[in-house]
């Protein structure tokens, strides 16, 4: 437990094969995260260069709403969590029990929490807060829905490793593929840290 | 057997530790805009200390990044992500402002 072979939770020693490929395949995922990285980054200096660009329409103080946001970001805190438990079930009981119960918990927060989103989109749109309307909702809707989509994602690629574990059970593949989905789960976390930052906390302060 | 006990013990800490740093980070932020606590610039600077610190707590304790003891360059990666962001990213910031300021 000396070293670390690649982010997020090691399988250690005792895993065998499944350890020695998580090297490779989890940082290989990693550079891909990190590049990913980049677009958010990047998506978000574009936000707040066009934060100002209302062009008549409304603004963030008209079209935020501050308690859905926070409920929002508790929600993915706590997938955070319990997708940690989720890992740490799989690395330390052979039967899958646990780890499914985990991985359907974190999943069932970020579905509420990608919902939520959805309704909030919706009432800024019955407010006038569409894409089309400034520079400011342009660059909003580039930034925030993207972070959304990808939670989606992240949430049927949890499904299809409860499918994967259904036909084949808690083999290597799915305990590579839980790694890595680990790590597109934490950092999804990270980009929203990014966005209620800078995004709501800037645009209600 | 003791010894994984106490592994699985310790990386159930590491994630608990994790969520109550970022519950820290974040919860006084959303009271603050609510309860009209601080000035908008005096917050504005605090938010962005906090989600810098917050961002370090998830790399350190939900994904494991650690300074010392890795086999590969996960750490230098985040830094030279961390570059590219900043160079570009503060530098379209810089650049759109100066040039709304003259326009």
């Amino acid at each position: 437990m000396s070293t670390t072979r690649h982010p997020g939770l090691n399988l250690g020693p005792h895993h065998g094969e499944a350890d020695d490929t998580a090297e490779v395949e989890v940082f290989g995922f990693w550079v891909f995260m990190m590049s990913d990285a980049i677009i958010f980054g990047l998506l978000m200096a574009t936000y707040v260069v066009m934060s100002g660009n209302l062009n008549g329409g409304p603004g963030p103080r008209e079209l935020f709403e501050l308690r859905p946001v926070f409920i929002e970001t508790m929600l993915l805190l706590f997938s955070s969590l319990t997708f940690g438990f989720a890992q740490i079930g799989m690395k330390y009981h052979p039967h899958p029990a646990r780890m499914i119960i985990w991985l359907l918990v974190s999943v069932a927060l970020a579905l509420i929490f990608v919902g939520m989103e959805v309704n909030d989109f919706i009432t800024m749109a019955g407010k006038g807060g569409i894409p089309q309307a400034s520079g400011f909702l342009s660059s909003f809707y580039a930034l925030v829905p993207l972070h959304g989509i990808h939670v989606t994602a992240a949430c049927i690629w949890a499904l299809a490793i409860l499918g994967q574990i259904a036909v084949y059970g808690l083999d290597d593949e799915v305990k590579t593929g839980m790694l890595r989905l680990g790590i597109l789960w934490h950092f999804l976390d990270i980009v929203w840290i990014g966005i209620f930052s800078i995004v709501y906390i800037g645009g209600l302060a | 057997m003791t010894d994984k006990a106490a592994e699985k013990r310790k990386e159930q800490l590491s994630y608990a530790l994790g969520f109550g740093y970022a519950l820290l980070l974040t919860v006084p932020l959303f009271a603050s805009v609510a309860f009209d606590w601080l000035d908008r610039s005096t917050l504005l600077w605090i938010t962005g200390v906090a989600a810098i610190l917050q961002i370090v707590v998830h790399f350190r304790f939900f994904l494991h990044i650690r300074l010392k003891g890795q086999t590969k360059e996960d750490l230098q990666l985040i830094l030279f992500t961390t570059l590219v962001i900043g160079v570009m990213g503060l530098g379209t910031i810089w650049v759109i402002f100066n040039l709304m300021s003259r326009m």
